[in-house]
């Protein structure tokens, strides 16, 4: 038995830091990924998701922390922590002068995959990309260096995915495949730490994080963060949406206001007091307002504007 | 499985072909490996092949007769010396050397024909600035052919019989020592007692353009990787540092003797320098050298940030290299503290090693002094690779 398989976690870390010259970019991160778990890594620009994957896979050395991937010591194992997860970088980083194939062949041999060749060709046709073997890697557009670079870190058939934005620039149908897929491989016991900027993807994963500035600010499933932030949500709708807004913001009871097209959503943690202001407000100048569902938007939306005072918040 | 990953040959073998790949893509890489060593070849080339002529040549002349007369005559239309001024004495062409305002000083000793006649085989003595070999050389190489002709020329009639000796297999250049000659020219080269000629430096050549384009390339091999974000990658993947370090190199051994041998065929057939040892040895030594620079150039790509700081580093260590290593100034005549740092340099070895082979055919017992320093120098150089390779992108 592996020790993976012992402890029933692929990822298991605590306590990461790092510091790029002085500068505290990663902050006492504990993260647990379980077997077979989808885990969406979210947070603003900057926030330390890449750091944290780096640190992960024994790309960076984290200043202080321990923590396990697939069971291998992150610390001292980075061999066999290379051997059996699949990184795919947030910037490209194939070889633009080594053709499609070419690089699916250097990634197949770097892992002694049996069967290289019939691996390869297998890759390349469930890529589509068979007709475009012979095509440079620096000629693809940047959708398709995305995919390409999907394909070729899950080659090796890693028993852990860690996939940075994969699907950044990927077209909607590209992405939804993509999913589907990894939602398959997840139902095969694969593990998948995914980062992400897109909501319908963090709602297609078993489990969430979110890191703002370095700290972990929420982690678990989305209902358990939703819960977490205790935000009841108010959906309005109406003209002049634009001058409301201006107004509630005034008011005490209201933590964040955004807008999604026609519909303004409006937050806050003291329900009661809320809704009363609501009423005032809204129902008073002829709009509709009604009490929905927080969802998971409304809440990270919130995380990103309350990061410092909600600093030690961790669910 | 724990701890250090073994060194595996599929792995390795997955870099040498990515290498390849790409160096056959990259045209301006590959037009400079063939472009530096002709240009090079053709800088340097052309100081080799002006053979200079027309040099300032004093006579100090005790006798007169038809055969010195003769002697000065075909020394004049040999082209290669000018006969600008007559000198009283032996001590006067020594100060008109020492002042520079001659190159060759031709002393004709009192009684020269007499002692000729009786067969007591005289001696000429040509003294040559030879401060700068390459300018002196070609003429005092031509010097005994002059003499020969003299004797074939005047020595006729009742006199044939003193030309006893001159060699008769005019092809040879060393027939004329062979027999004892009715006279000789004896050359004293002043202010350079080293031996360099001016084919020391087609061999000297050589060690510059490999050092020059194996640092160069290999140095720019891993921090382009780093430049272009696919190190990452590469890091990532299970390759140890010791496949990708040696991977990346194996290309440029073969770029090494591509131009190893570019330069070898301009030197025979183009500057007709002459080739006394086994090509096997020449290429042997080239590609002990060639994986010397290799580990320079490996070492100076783990240890830069960016490929400016790998091409700084590669200068910095050039330069020593044209200074200290024999190819400039004779090694001998350094001072003790620049053949110290000579001595740590795989050139200076190189140096050694490919004119001895080339000039004077040595084998592997005059080699071995320096064969050793050169691998040592590569095994200490790759395992510095190794340890300062980073394994990680802090
Ligand atoms: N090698 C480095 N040297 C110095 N600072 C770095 C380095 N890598 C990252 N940083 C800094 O660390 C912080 C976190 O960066 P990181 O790339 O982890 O963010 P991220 O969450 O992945 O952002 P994004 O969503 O834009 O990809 C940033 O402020 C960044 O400037
Ligand atoms: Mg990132």
């Amino acid at each position: 038995m592996t020790p993976a398989a012992q402890s029933g976690f692929a990822i298991d870390v605590q306590g990461l830091n790092k510091r790029f010259d002085g500068k505290h970019v990663v902050k006492d991160v504990s993260l647990r990924v379980r077997r077979g778990e989808i885990f969406g890594f979210l947070g603003p620009n900057g926030s330390g998701k890449t750091t944290t994957i780096r640190m992960m896979c024994g790309l960076l050395k984290p200043d202080s922390g321990t923590g396990t991937c697939l069971g291998y010591d992150i610390l001292r194992d980075s061999a066999e922590i290379k051997r059996s997860v699949g990184y795919m970088t947030q910037s490209f980083s194939f070889w633009n002068d080594l053709t499609i194939a070419e690089n699916l062949d250097f990634v197949a041999r770097m892992y002694q995959i049996p069967g290289r060749r019939q691996a390869v060709e297998r890759s390349l046709a469930t890529l589509g990309m068979t007709s475009r073997a012979r095509q440079l890697a620096g000629e693809l557009s940047g959708g398709w260096k995305q995919r390409m670079a999907l394909a070729a870190c899950m080659l090796h058939s890693p028993q852990l995915l860690l996939l940075d934005e994969p699907t950044a620039g990927v077209d909607p149908r590209a992405r939804r495949d993509f999913w589907d897929e990894l939602q398959t491989l997840a139902a095969g016991g694969i593990s998948v730490l995914v980062s992400t900027h897109y909501m319908d993807e963090a709602v297609r994963c078993h489990k969430l994080a979110y890191i703002s500035a370095g700290t972990l600010l929420a982690q678990g499933t989305a209902e358990e963060i939703i819960e977490g932030q205790h935000l009841s949500t108010w959906a309005i709708r109406g003209d002049r949406l634009a001058e409301l807004q201006e107004e509630l913001r005034k008011k005490a009871a209201v933590a964040q206001t955004v807008t999604f097209g026609e519909v303004l959503h409006v937050s806050g943690t003291n329900a009661e007091l809320l809704e009363r202001e609501i009423e005032q407000t809204v129902v008073s100048s002829g709009r509709r307002a009604e009490k929905i569902d927080t969802d998971l938007e409304d809440v990270f939306i919130y995380l990103m504007g309350h990061a410092e005072s909600n600093a030690g918040g961790n669910a | 499985m724990k701890g250090r990953q073994r060194f595996s040959a599929a792995r390795w073998w997955a870099v040498v072909l990515k290498e390849f790949t790409q160096l056959k893509r990259d045209r301006l890489t590959f037009a400079m490996i063939v472009g530096i060593p002709i240009m090079q070849m053709a800088l340097f080339g052309f100081a080799i092949n002006t053979v200079p002529r027309h040099l300032d040549t004093g006579i100090v002349s005790a006798d007169e007769s038809n055969v010195t007369r003769s002697f000065i005559e075909a020394m004049q239309n040999s082209s290669y010396f000018k006969i600008v001024k007559r000198l009283p004495n032996e001590q006067a062409g020594r100060e008109a050397l020492a002042r520079g305002q001659l190159m060759f000083v031709v002393n004709i000793p009192a009684g020269f024909t007499r002692q000729l006649l009786r067969r007591e085989h005289p001696s000429i003595l040509i003294e040559a600035d030879a401060t700068d070999p390459t300018t002196t050389g070609s003429a005092l190489a031509a010097v005994n052919g002059i003499a020969q002709s003299v004797v074939q020329r005047e020595l006729t009639g009742p006199l044939a019989g003193l030309q006893a000796g001159a060699p008769n297999d005019r092809s040879s250049s060393l027939g004329w020592e062979a027999g004892p000659a009715p006279f000789s020219v004896s050359v004293h080269q002043l202010y350079n007692p080293d031996e360099i000629t001016q084919y020391n430096v087609v061999p000297g050549l050589m060690g510059m353009i490999l050092t020059l384009t194996m640092v160069m390339m290999t140095g720019l091999a891993i921090t382009r990787e780093r430049e272009r974000g696919t190190m990452e990658n590469l890091l990532a993947m299970p390759a140890t540092p010791l496949e990708v370090m040696t991977g990346k190199l194996v290309p440029y051994v073969g770029i090494g003797l591509i131009q190893a041998s570019i330069i070898l065929l301009a030197a025979r057939y183009v500057f007709f320098v002459p080739f006394f040892g086994n090509i096997g040895a020449v290429y042997l030594a080239a590609l002990l050298f060639i994986a010397a620079n290799l580990t320079v150039g490996i070492t100076f790509s783990s240890l830069a940030r960016n490929q400016l700081q790998a091409v700084q580093l590669a200068i910095f260590y050039f330069l020593p290299n044209i200074v200290l290593s024999g190819f400039m100034f004779p090694f001998k005549g350094m001072p003790g503290w620049a053949q110290v740092i000579g001595n740590v340099l795989p050139l200076t070895y190189f140096n050694r090693l490919i004119r001895g082979i080339l000039l004077k055919g040595n084998g592997w017992a005059d080699s071995w002094p320096s064969v050793w320093p050169l691998m040592l120098f590569t095994v200490v150089l790759m395992g510095v690779a190794v340890i300062t390779y980073r394994r990680t992108l802090d």
